[in-house]
Formats: C-alpha cells, structure tokens, sequence
C-alpha cells in the first residue's frame, strides 16, 4: 500500500493554495475561460476524490461512479424542474437518493469481487443511464436546463467567486474527510480487509459491512460533487452517467496515483491539462490519449504520486495478481 | 393478444440473444482462460462491421464482405493480443479495464480517421432482402433468421471444439489450471493467442451481421459490451454455457418488456403512470434482472466448476 509521502504531501497542499489563488490570477492577468476549467476541475475533483476513498484505500474498483455524478446533478435538476430552488432539499435529496443508490447496489455487487464487482458496478451505472434517458419528463436524451443555482441563506452561489470558494471549501472538506476516515479504526478495517479479507474476518471483523458502509458515503462524496457539478453547468442529460465517464473517473484516480490522500487531485488535474493541450491540437486528439492511457497503465505505476516519491515505487509494486481462487 | 406480433416478438428477442451470445462467448472464453477481461472486445464488433461494409462496397458481395471480414478482424485482434494484451495478463484486473478503456479510444478515433464520423449502411444481397411468411398473414425477414441460424450454429460449432476436440481440451484444462498446462509443454501463450483471436473473429462476425440492420457506426460495440457482460455475470464468468443461457434470456426479457411491459403495466396501474413509468423500467429490466440472479447466486447461473 501506497502511503502519502510527505513530497506528495506538500505537492497537493501547495496544489490547493494555488487553487485558491487562482481567482486572483486568472483576473489579473484577463483569463477568465481559465476559471471556469479550474472550477470544473475542483469539482471532478471531489468526485475522484470520493472514488478514491473506496477504489485506493478498499480495493473496491468501482465502474459506475458516474452514476452517482449524474444522480447528484439530478437531485438538483428535478426539484430545480418543479421550481423548487431551496439549497437544502436539493442536499437532502442528493444524500437521501445517493446513499440509498449506494446502498442497494452496494448490497449486491459487493457480494462479488474482482472482476464481477467491476461488471457490476459498471452495469448497475448504465442502468441508471438508461433510465434516465427514457424518462421523457426529466427531457430524456436532451437533458435538463436548470435556470437558476440551489438557494441557501446567506450563501449566494449565483455569484462567480462565492460559488468558486463553495468548491474549493467542499474539496478541502472531502479531502479532510477521507483523510480522517482512512486513519481511523474505520478506516483500518477497510484498508485491512483490502490486503487480507481473511485474516480480517479472523479478527472478527465483518469486511462486507464495512466495505458497504464505505460505499455509501463515497457514493453521497461523489453525488454531492454531481449536485456542484449541476449547478455549475446549469444543464444536466444522462450523458454525465455514461460508463465512459466512469473510466475516465477511474483514470484520473489512477493517474494521480491511487491510494493517496491527493493523488486524485493530482489526476484530475493532468486529465484535465492533457484534454486542454491535446484537444487544442487536433480533433482526433482521442486516440493520444487512448495511447496514454495504455502507456501509464504498462509503465508508469503508483501514478503522478509514485512518480513524486520515486524511491517508494520500486517497494509500493503491485502484487502479482491475487490467487485466483479468491 | 396479436399472437402473430407475439411470435414476432419471441423472434426478434431469439435474434438479439443470439447475437448477444456471440459478443459474449469471446468474452467469456478469454476470461475463462486468462482470466482477462476485455472492455475493447465491443472494438471488434464494430471493426467487423466496418470491415465488412468496406469489402461490400468494393466487391459488391455481402457475402465476400463477410468471407473476407473475419479473418482480417481476426488478425487486428490477434495484432493487439501481441502488442498490447499479452503484457497484462499478469496485472490485476484495474490494469485491464484502463489499458482497455484506452484501447477503446484508440479504436473509436481510429475508425473516425479512416471512415469518418457518418455511419455506414451495408447492403444485402436480394435473396436476403426476402421474408418469410410465419401463422397468419404475418411476416418475417429472412435475414433475422439467417443471424439465428448462423448464431445458433457457431454456439453448437464452439460447443463441439470445446468438447470434442484436443485444442478443446487444451482450452477447458487452461481455464481449470494454467500452470499445470504449461508444465506439461503446451505452449499457453500460443493458445491464449488463438484464443483471444477466435473469440474476436466471432465478435467482428456478429458486428458484420447486425450491420445491414443498424448501420456500422462508431460507438455500437460500446452499446452491446456492457449487455455482454450483464450475460455472463447472470451465466457465470467463463461459463460458454452460462454465456448461451444468460443471452437468451436477455435478448427475450429485453424485447419483450420493451413490447409489452407498458400493456402489462396497465392492467394494475393508471394509463397516464404506466406510459410514463415503461420505458423507465423496460430500460432497466435486463439489470434489475441481473441484480435478482447475482442476489441469489453471487457467481451467477452455471458458474465454472474450477477456476
């Protein structure tokens, strides 16, 4: 297991003091396209953040992740549908219809494990996809305009700055979270259970319910990342769920480095810097970063992280692959 | 009800299962053996197919298409087996989702760059272009039929290759223990080879018959990857039989809640509740039926006795 090496450490705290002066920046120097990608940026991620949880530190590969982002989006869209606009029913929503997502498809797919929980969960995530798009209510296919942002007392994230700093108080907030959960005993028995199940059960701990409880709140992180995502783009359609998205997702966490506090800010952020340049290139800009991906799944283990701590690579390698009689 | 629309019905879920089992029959062979799993295998299905519709339009025979097809999707996977796959096989199964994910990019953009974004329609030949009379004034194209007949003949041909045959026994003691075969002096890497590009050629030869109904476009082997896997977690990962199973009752449950859920819903629900609720529910009809299998039978139908 990867642990957060103290270069690391200061990397992504020196990574969120830059994001926090960004405003400043971007309007001195008149880049105000550059905000909007940064804030995007922010709340992805929260979201590799919350699939960073289960997928780093419980060894649970999640392949529908998007689905939560999409679900979160939603909880804000159909009450925002009905003019219904208050910031809390919209956070009520995000977590009660989030958490019981992740709960009953939690219950099944980690029944399994390995490749069938990756199946399943990525099956359990198109599923939502669908059906979100054959309600034609909710405007299918098309999606959903929302007109204005939830409302909160005193907060007012209609305004550019104040709904920046929102974002960047909720990753620092997700951030802390996961920190704390993953030191505890809570998180001990998930990380436990991750490198031997067994002798966790031998202690007498029941990893299945853990692992669920850990699903949960990942999935009500990366709902409450879809809800600011929402209200960032203020238009919402069943394409944010796709399981592409969810390998996306995947890839940030992984290319940041998984398993370590800020490695999936890190990812989110080379993700998002690769689409900018390659994209700015050319239009078949894909296939680099298809070939990219390869490349860092072949070569370059641990991640931005690993590459951060070279020396702990060569220890932090990859098992051989679990008996496959597990 | 129309009972002549029903069988049509029955049919056309026959047809889609039975091309479902052909997308998941290679999925399930190589993780089965390799214990690899393939997101790209969808890749194959529309490579075949645009394959296919090129050598269509060049020689003017779907059938010469097809010939033709196979063997050269065949070799694109045994190309990417070589390069790519071979070396992951050791890494765990997070490994084999990215590195496929990204050869899915690769694939995807690939096919862009060379045909373009349009879709591609392949034309049948006039005896294919028939339909052949069922009970009743009643219809059904002669082609959906020929796709059942070709399916239903791979699955019996791979039942007997896999059964019958020493590549076969070869394949199933791979699947139940890969050391011991290779410290008998079978040259594995060889096999998964074959393997891999078997499973692929069949995948490309379904993306090329499905074609002259949908069109070749990008993106359609992304559409049927993620049913295939819903097939073989409900059959059993590795299972062939699972696989035939599973697609079955998927391609059946799938076309006939989306003819007749809306009706059936009907009878114990406001018309206004059921037209709305439906096509929600016959969408996710497949998955909540995998969902009742896995709660059931964590390791799905016909689970392989040895792994």
């Amino acid at each position: 297991m990867l642990k957060t090496h103290p270069i690391a450490t200061l990397a992504g705290l020196g990574l969120l003091l830059l994001l926090a002066l960004a405003p400043l920046a971007t309007e001195t120097l008149g880049l105000a396209f550059w905000l909007d990608v940064i804030n995007r940026t922010i709340i992805l991620a929260i979201a590799a953040v919350s699939l960073n949880f289960i997928l780093g530190y419980g060894g649970m590969v999640s392949f529908g992740h998007a689905a939560f982002i999409g679900l979160g989006a939603y909880a804000v869209g159909i009450p925002a549908h009905y003019d219904l606009y208050s910031g809390f029913l919209h956070l009520l929503i995000v977590v009660l219809g989030c958490g019981a997502f992740a709960l009953i498809t939690g219950a099944i797919s980690l029944r399994t494990k390995g490749v069938h929980f990756i199946m399943i969960t990525m099956a359990f995530g198109q599923m939502a996809y669908y059906a979100f798009i054959s309600i034609e209510e909710y405007g299918g296919d098309d999606g959903l305009v929302i007109y204005a942002r939830s409302e909160f007392p005193v907060l007012d994230i209609e305004q550019r700055l104040i709904f920046y700093y929102t974002c960047l108080a909720s990753l620092i907030g997700a951030l802390y979270l996961v920190h704390r959960m993953v030191n505890s005993r809570f998180g001990m028995v998930i990380k436990g259970a991750k490198s031997n199940e067994r002798r966790m059960a031998a202690l007498g701990f029941p990893a299945y319910r853990y692992r669920l409880a850990a699903y949960v709140i990942s999935g009500m992180m990366c709902g409450f990342a879809g809800a600011l995502l929402g209200n960032y783009t203020s238009f919402i359609s069943p394409e944010m769920m796709g399981w592409t998205r969810s390998g996306e997702l995947i890839f940030m966490v992984v290319l940041g480095g998984a398993g370590t506090l800020f490695g999936p800010l890190f990812g989110v952020v080379a993700f998002l810097l690769i689409e900018e340049v390659l994209s700015g290139i050319t239009t078949y800009w894909h296939i680099i970063f298809g070939a990219i991906l390869v490349l860092v799944v072949l070569f370059a283990k641990g991640g931005i992280s690993g590459l951060l701590t070279a020396k702990r690579s060569a220890l932090g390698k990859q098992p051989a692959k679990a008996d496959p009689a597990e | 009800m129309d009972m002549s629309l029903f069988l049509i019905q029955l049919l056309n879920g026959l047809q889609y299962g039975v091309l479902l089992f052909l997308v998941a029959a290679g999925l399930t062979l190589v993780f089965g053996i390799m214990d690899f799993i393939n997101l790209a295998h969808g890749s194959f299905y529309m490579i075949g197919a645009y394959l296919c519709g090129t050598i269509t339009a060049v020689t003017d025979s779907f059938l010469l298409g097809v010939l033709l097809g196979v063997p050269l999707t065949a070799l694109v996977g045994y190309v990417t087996e070589r390069s790519v796959i071979q070396t992951l096989y050791q890494r765990d199964h997070l490994d084999h989702v990215l590195a496929t994910f990204g050869l899915i990019l690769i694939f995807d953009t690939g096919v862009h760059i060379i045909w373009g974004a349009e879709g591609m329609a392949i034309p049948l030949p006039a005896w294919l272009e028939t339909s052949v009379p069922l009970v009743g004034d009643s219809q059904f194209p002669t082609y959906r039929i020929a796709i059942i007949a070709v399916g239903l003949a791979v699955a019996a041909g791979l039942y007997f290759v896999v059964n019958h045959t020493k590549t076969g026994m070869l394949i199933r003691a791979g699947a139940s223990n890969r050391r011991m075969v290779e410290a008998l002096g079978v040259d594995i890497r060889l096999l998964f080879a074959l393997v891999f590009s078997v499973g692929v050629a069949i995948a490309g030869a379904s993306g090329m018959m499905i074609a002259p109904i949908t069109e070749a476009r990008i993106g359609m082997g992304n559409d049927i990857i993620i049913i295939a896997f819903v097939v073989i977690i409900i059959g059993g990962i590795g299972s062939i039989k699972g696989a035939f199973v599973g697609a079955l009752i998927v391609g059946m449950i799938d076309t006939l809640g989306r003819s007749y859920l809306d009706q059936m819903m009907k009878l114990f629900m406001s018309v206004d509740a059921a037209e709305t609720a439906a096509p929600a529910i016959s969408a996710m009809l497949v998955y909540i039926l995998m969902a009742i299998v896995l709660a059931l039978r964590p390791q799905g139908l016909f689970p392989p006795k040895t792994r």
